[in-house]
């Protein structure tokens, strides 16, 4: 079937967006400006500061000496893709395959589109009036090929749609940028003189490609139609539904589960391969006689476990009146939030008294943040702050056991605290020791325990600890940090004992 | 009051009186605390502690506060609760551990023989959900225990929880530290542990078991009274049967 393509070019779409918002610059010059090297260059200029002489490319300070009334606003970085998804997937009205073709362009695969619209200038006229009834200032060109369209709609002067075929002589008189050419290409044209497409159409191509790269022959033979090109058409988000139809009319309650149970398999399917959890859930039941019966569920937290949805639509699946039958089902899913897998780890739980624990879980991380819930398994250090980790799921098992053949404090302090202590002699516990202005004789103390910083983990000194007893009967774990060689070395507290 | 009669008429006509005084009694327990007696009950060694408890039985599915004032009791008070909380845990349950700032250190639990894996911690920042938490912790039933550490809270909150805990019949051991009102609390029992200078045999150098003051101030219907524990040997040891006033003038200064 004869390709035919169409490209909107939007012509200032940031600033046309921009007045869509704030109705009162329509008449004021402004700009977008973002800094680049150390000065703020225009990146969009609006229909009046553009007839005021203001370019994109321009510096700031420049364009206020054009015209000193001029507002400047800062540009937003990836601003222009989002509009133009979002204006793309409000094109689909008049295409199926609809690409963005940044930065302020659109292209509509039209092939067998435009005669629902009665033929193709009615076709392009309710486009543009739509689009300039939303305030944007476009011009479309219609072509056999993207590239015929995309020069058209930019550098066309009569004809804005090229009849099928006629392509050559459509781009003959446009200007050698209309091809879409790498950067330099079009300037090295328009210096040897070649200042339209026609000149140096028809020239020998293997001079062409030694001269201007293969970039120049490929644009060149895509805009004329003899080489392919692929847009990418964007995937609007399709609403989380499944449909089931039932051969025979359904009446009985297992016959409704199955069905239900088959949905939510399949959703939820979906919902995992796109790292998803539904948060609603609607079940509608499309019965014979024309009448809808409808149940909904809703989650404290996006989830896509079938067992856990099952149930909780389970309790009222016998609100449902099935009367003479039900011929369709279909299972919504109308809000859904990001679910990522190691939240949905935590319900793999195949008891029902861990399923409580997780649901019990599950509130709390909904009202207070999943990351203030840990659970800790031992490691394999000796260095206190990793002798355990954290675990990952609720199920994790340690691959070590726990130890307590050594000496270890039941509280210990996230950071050690300097403390001043009083040393009979060295590779000896304290006497005294004075710990937040308070003076602690010390009556008993066992160690040295020597812990070594593990060197290939991290540098350091490492540390003798020393369990001490006071006159008041509190334990407490100390320790030196390092040996006396040099200068007298730092004492620590690290922990309390019970 | 036919029941109560029949009662009396039984005691006076049957020898065995103990047997009827210990039924009723099991009925007046069951009515005071607003639910059936459970069929089974933890038990809980706790040497002669258990004595101050009514019926000698340690109150599971209900709250105990623990209170300290210093860092260092706060740990004694930790390293208690660790020893009844490995109890209420046995071998299957699981634990719930609801603070904020918590230091406590999970590698020396296995001293206390609780498996830490066991426990889930949640690390709040506003003491406010600490309450929340604990809160619906309790209504778990699937929890063996909750600890919560919150330093203030008001009666009427503590009330929300003594009524959590008497549909789900978990319990919850709440450790304030350093509270700033010394209110009530609807709690069955309140708790202070102090670190008490340990020793070991005659003459042996270095640090002995773990050895703490125990107090319990307060005990439904109970006997409140003070022991001083060794934790050794993955138990309780009980220093003495003596009074504690009696031992502290016994006791040679260092």
């Amino acid at each position: 079937m004869q390709k035919r393509f169409v490209s909107i070019w939007f012509r200032h779409l940031l600033t046309d967006w921009f007045t869509r918002r704030r109705p009162e610059l329509r008449d004021v010059p402004f700009v977008f400006a973002a800094p680049e090297r150390g000065r703020m260059i225009i990146k969009a200029v609006n229909p009046v500061a553009a007839a005021n002489g203001i370019h994109i490319g321009m510096v700031v300070a420049d364009s206020r000496a054009i015209l000193p009334e001029v507002q400047v606003f800062n540009s937003q970085q990836g601003k222009d893709i989002t509009l133009l998804s979002a204006l793309a997937e409000w094109c689909i009205r008049y295409a199926p395959i609809v690409a963005i073709d940044p930065p302020d362009g659109l292209i509509l695969d039209v092939s067998g589109c435009a005669h629902l619209w009665g033929g193709e200038r009615p076709y392009l006229r309710d486009m543009v009036t739509r689009l300039s009834a939303f305030g944007y200032q476009v011009r479309p060109g219609m072509a056999d090929t993207v590239g015929c369209a995309w020069a058209i709609a930019r550098f066309g002067r009569l004809k804005l749609i090229v009849d099928a075929g006629g392509q050559v002589e459509a781009l003959q008189h446009l200007p050698p940028v209309a091809l879409r050419l790498e950067n330099g290409i079009a300037e090295k044209l328009e210096k040897l003189g070649l200042t339209e497409i026609g000149s140096f159409m028809n020239m020998p191509r293997a001079a062409l490609r030694r001269r201007f790269t293969d970039n120049l022959l490929l644009r060149l033979d895509q805009a004329l139609g003899q080489g392919i090109e692929y847009v990418q058409p964007i995937k609007p988000v399709e609403p989380y539904q499944e449909r089931l139809p039932s051969l025979e009319p359904i009446k009985t309650a297992p016959g409704i589960e199955h069905a239900l149970r088959t949905l939510m398999e399949k959703l939820c399917k979906r919902l995992s391969t796109e790292e998803k959890g539904l948060r609603k859930a609607v079940f509608k039941c499309y019965r014979i006689d024309g009448n809808i019966q409808a149940i909904d569920i809703g989650t404290a937290r996006p989830s896509r476990n079938v067992v856990h949805l099952l149930k909780l639509f389970e309790i009222k699946i016998c609100q449902i009146k099935p009367a003479l039958g039900i011929e369709l089902f279909v299972l919504e899913a109308p809000v859904v939030e990001i679910l990522s897998s190691s939240q949905d780890a935590i319900w793999n739980f195949s008891y029902n008294r861990e399923m409580e624990i997780a649901e019990l879980l599950d509130r709390i991380a909904v009202k207070v943040g999943m990351n203030t819930i840990h659970r800790y398994l031992p490691d394999e250090h000796h260095w206190p702050e990793r002798s355990y980790k954290l675990a990952t799921s609720l199920q994790e098992e340690a691959s070590t056991t726990w130890r307590d053949d050594l000496p270890r404090p039941v509280h210990l302090l996230p950071n050690p605290e300097l403390i001043e202590v009083t040393v009979a002699m060295p590779d000896y516990p304290p006497m005294l020791f004075k710990y937040k202005g308070n003076l602690h004789r010390v009556q008993k103390a066992d160690g040295p325990e020597r812990i070594e910083q593990e060197w290939w983990i991290e540098q350091g000194l490492y540390r003798d600890y020393y369990c001490i007893e006071d006159d008041k009967g509190e334990r407490y774990w100390i320790f030196r940090l390092g040996h006396y060689q040099h200068a007298e070395p730092k004492w620590f507290i690290h922990g309390f004992f019970a | 009051m036919e029941r109560a009669i029949g009662g009396i008429a039984a005691i006076k006509g049957q020898p065995d009186k103990e047997v009827l005084i210990q039924k009723l009694q099991n009925e007046v327990y069951a009515l005071q605390r607003n639910k059936k007696v459970q069929s089974v009950i933890t038990e809980v060694e706790l040497g002669p502690i258990i004595h101050a408890f009514p019926k000698n039985i340690f109150p599971v599915g209900a709250i105990h506060e623990f209170i300290s004032y210093e860092a260092t009791h706060a740990a004694a008070t930790t390293g208690f609760m660790m020893g009844l909380s490995a109890q209420l845990m046995q071998t299957q349950g699981n634990c719930l551990w609801v603070s904020t700032n918590r230091i406590l250190f999970p590698s020396a639990l296995k001293h206390f023989g609780i498996n830490a894996s066991r426990i889930i911690f949640i690390d709040l920042t506003k003491p406010k959900d600490v309450l929340w938490a604990v809160e619906e912790a309790l209504k778990c039933s699937s929890l063996s225990l909750v600890i919560g550490e919150v330093s203030d809270i008001s009666f009427n909150d503590s009330r929300r929880l003594q009524l959590a805990v008497e549909q789900s019949n978990v319990t919850g051991l709440l450790h304030r530290f350093n509270p700033r009102m010394q209110n009530t609390l609807a709690s069955v029992a309140k708790w202070k542990v102090m670190p008490v200078a340990s020793s070991l045999a005659e003459e042996l150098p270095g640090v002995g078991f773990s050895r703490w003051r125990v107090e319990l101030l307060k005990v439904r219907n109970g006997k409140p009274d003070v022991w001083e524990v060794e934790w050794s040997e993955n138990s309780y040891q009980f220093i003495t049967t003596q009074t504690i006033g009696q031992r502290i003038s016994k006791r040679k200064t260092a």
